[in-house]
């Protein structure tokens, strides 16, 4: 059974995917294609950090650690040669669930300010746990040598339309299924952990159990964007884990909306235009880079896919997602009209008034 | 990961002596960075991110300075205070905005300025690691203090924090400039009422807080490396300092900063690759046991 929206989001992943295979087709090289594949890396990582940051209002200062996680997990499992690919990404993902949880049970307990504080803390104890483990990880040099790419399932990554089919496809179908989750009654669950919290104390939601299923998500979603960064590089580095990498996250998805479902993406997309730009033609891309968040944070005092959205009249005032109309609304919430409506106001001044 | 160079280190007193010293001054350093830091948030509740790019330009105008004048003290003044007059002007025409706005916008708005601050470093002062050399007045031959090493400079650099340290407790809590921070850090909507204009007030905290950090670059110039990156480094162990000492608290600051300092200084004979690591753990716990800070309470108690 699909709703009106499942159908409207498929076929637009689907349409993508066609565009994507066509350009595939008639591109074997260049930066646009390169561009491509990183963009679906670092997209996936924006996505994830937004599930925290957006819809559950929790600042994390630490995400770089499960993209590294994704990136040295899958390198090192395939560098055993005992595991093919499939079962590598299988175990990364298992892996990348298990330590988020792990965190997790030590970080969502904490809010706001020491919630950002634990993340980073614990994103740096990881960090120097890589350079300082060098037999393992390689320590500062990275994890050099190369990954073998051996086929699978008549899928060959050194094939340079294979190799371009496998990250389009893995990225459109994770953030299909992501937006998935986040319309069910487990990501309205999210958005009111955010903006009211007492409410959901009231309706029996634990939401403890809500933050730390968040954050598992969001573990799990970045070490996606993790194994498409290790595939694309042939390795993996310690910069994946510095701290600066958790800031360029929260930059993107600033940058390109946290109220707007596809907002991080665009936001990603942005960074890795400007920074191929303002590396090319200028040698002070910091500078330019800074200016841009600087008029985008205080002049739009939102994100750029969201100012874009709001002025077209596509959503109102930062609730819901980029796709999300008046025809989207989920049924049950159509059946207690009242109700929702009167939640969705109470939603929205709370946002009004931080 | 040696253990055993740690033990016969913390075994021979010379060791500990040459340890001990270099750990006090860059934890002496670290108390005046995330003074500013802790005063800032205490006052105005404002999280500073860009507090370590002020640390940076107090060492970058002290290395001009000094080389036009080969003066350290003239260098240290000008650090000092062209970063005061910096911080001023950075709180009038952005900082201000920014008080109601959410942490997010906060940090985002801080991180642009730690870009461009870092470029504009590097257009002035050049991309290269710049060091601003021994004044010629502590050239002079160590001290032995039970077979381990202490250059003068520690000294002097260790007694003027500490004298940084104790003026500003006074301050704090003796003056009517003190009271009125205080006052201000507890209900600004009173002080306001009281006739006592705030903006004022806000203005010269932020620059107090960032001259504090000026201080701390120019001071310690002579023996750290000059780069366009070397704010991103204290910025982050400041902000440990804070969060293990508590956010607000000055004492706090000062306990937590040396403990860093002695850490780190110590942590890198034993755990050379993993000194960073032992100090990331030591903030995991408190936060952990003790999410306020080992000394969390307010400004009030500075």
């Amino acid at each position: 059974m699909m709703t009106r929206q499942a159908m409207f989001d498929w076929a637009i992943g689907a349409a993508v995917i066609v565009a994507m295979a066509i350009f595939g087709l008639y591109n074997e090289s260049g930066p646009v294609r390169d561009g491509i594949i990183r963009f679906c890396a670092i997209g996936l990582y924006a996505m994830s950090l937004n599930v925290l940051v957006g819809y559950t209002g929790m600042l994390s200062f630490g995400h770089a650690m499960f993209f590294s996680l994704g990136a040295y997990a899958f390198c090192l499992l395939l560098q055993t040669g005992v595991v093919g690919i499939p079962s590598a990404f299988v175990l990364t993902v298992v892996i990348a669930a298990l330590l988020s949880t792990l965190v997790g049970l030590v970080c969502v307990r904490l809010t706001r300010l020491f919630f950002a504080f634990i993340t980073l803390a614990i994103g740096m104890l990881f960090y120097s746990t890589i350079v300082a483990w060098a037999s393992l990880t390689g320590g500062e040099q990275g994890l050099t040598g190369g990954i073998p790419k051996d086929p699978f399932f008549g899928i060959d990554l050194g094939d340079p339309f294979h190799y371009l089919m496998v990250n389009v496809l893995l990225f459109v179908v994770s953030i299909l299924i992501l937006r998935r989750i986040l319309s069910s009654p487990f990501g309205a669950a999210l958005r009111m952990v955010r903006d009211n919290p007492n409410r959901c104390i009231f309706l029996g939601i634990n939401i403890f159990r809500v933050r730390l299923t968040a954050f598992i998500i969001a573990g799990v979603y970045a070490s996606l964007g993790g194994v498409l960064m290790a595939l694309y590089v042939s390795g993996a580095y310690p910069n994946f884990a510095y701290w600066t990498m958790s800031g360029d996250g929260l930059f993107m998805i600033m940058l390109g909306g946290v109220n707007v479902f596809l907002g991080p993406a665009v936001g990603a997309g942005i960074l890795l235009a400007l920074e191929t730009v303002t590396k090319t033609y200028t040698s002070h891309h910091g500078f330019v880079l800074g200016v841009v968040i600087l008029v985008t944070a205080m002049g739009l005092k939102r994100g750029l896919l969201e100012y874009v959205l709001e002025k077209l009249g596509a959503i109102r005032g930062g609730q819901g997602g980029a796709l999300d109309g008046k025809a989207s609304m989920p049924a049950h919430a159509v059946e207690v009209g009242h109700e929702a409506t009167e939640s969705v106001s109470l939603a929205r001044t709370g946002r009004e008034q931080e | 990961m040696d253990p055993i160079a740690l033990w016969d280190c913390m075994s021979s007193p010379s060791c500990v002596v040459t340890q001990g010293a270099a750990g006090l001054i860059s934890g002496f350093t670290l108390f005046l960075v995330a003074a500013g830091l802790t005063l800032i948030f205490g006052v105005l509740n404002f999280v500073n991110f860009v507090h370590g790019a002020f640390y940076m330009f107090g060492a970058y105008f002290a290395y001009t300075a000094y080389g036009l004048t080969g003066s350290y003290l003239l260098a240290v003044l000008t650090g000092a205070i062209g970063v005061g007059i910096l911080g001023a002007l950075f709180e009038i025409g952005f900082v201000k905005r920014l008080y109601e706005a959410d942490h997010l916008l906060q940090i985002l708005v801080c991180y642009a300025f730690i870009l461009i601050f870092d470029d504009v470093v590097s257009w002035i002062w050049g991309v290269e690691f710049l060091a601003m050399g021994m004044p010629d007045a502590f050239r002079m031959p160590p001290l032995f203090i039970f077979g381990g090493v202490v250059p003068p400079f520690y000294i002097v650099l260790i007694a003027t924090a500490a004298a940084i340290a104790i003026l500003m407790a006074l301050v704090l809590r003796y003056t009517r400039y003190g009271k009125i921070i205080r006052a201000l850090a507890s209900n600004a909507d009173m002080i306001s009422a009281l006739g006592i204009n705030t903006r004022l007030i806000y203005i010269s905290v932020f620059a107090l807080g960032t001259l504090l950090a000026g201080t701390a670059g120019a001071l310690a110039a002579p023996v750290r490396s000059l780069s366009s990156g070397m704010g991103f480094t204290i910025l982050i162990e400041s902000f440990i300092v804070t969060v293990i000492g508590g956010m607000g608290s000055v004492a706090g600051a000062l306990v937590s900063a040396l403990l860093i300092g002695l850490v780190r200084s110590f942590g890198s004979v034993g755990f050379p690759l993993f000194a960073e690591g032992l100090i990331f753990i030591l903030m995991i716990a408190v936060l952990i046991l003790r999410p306020q800070g080992l000394f969390g309470r307010s400004i009030r108690e500075a």
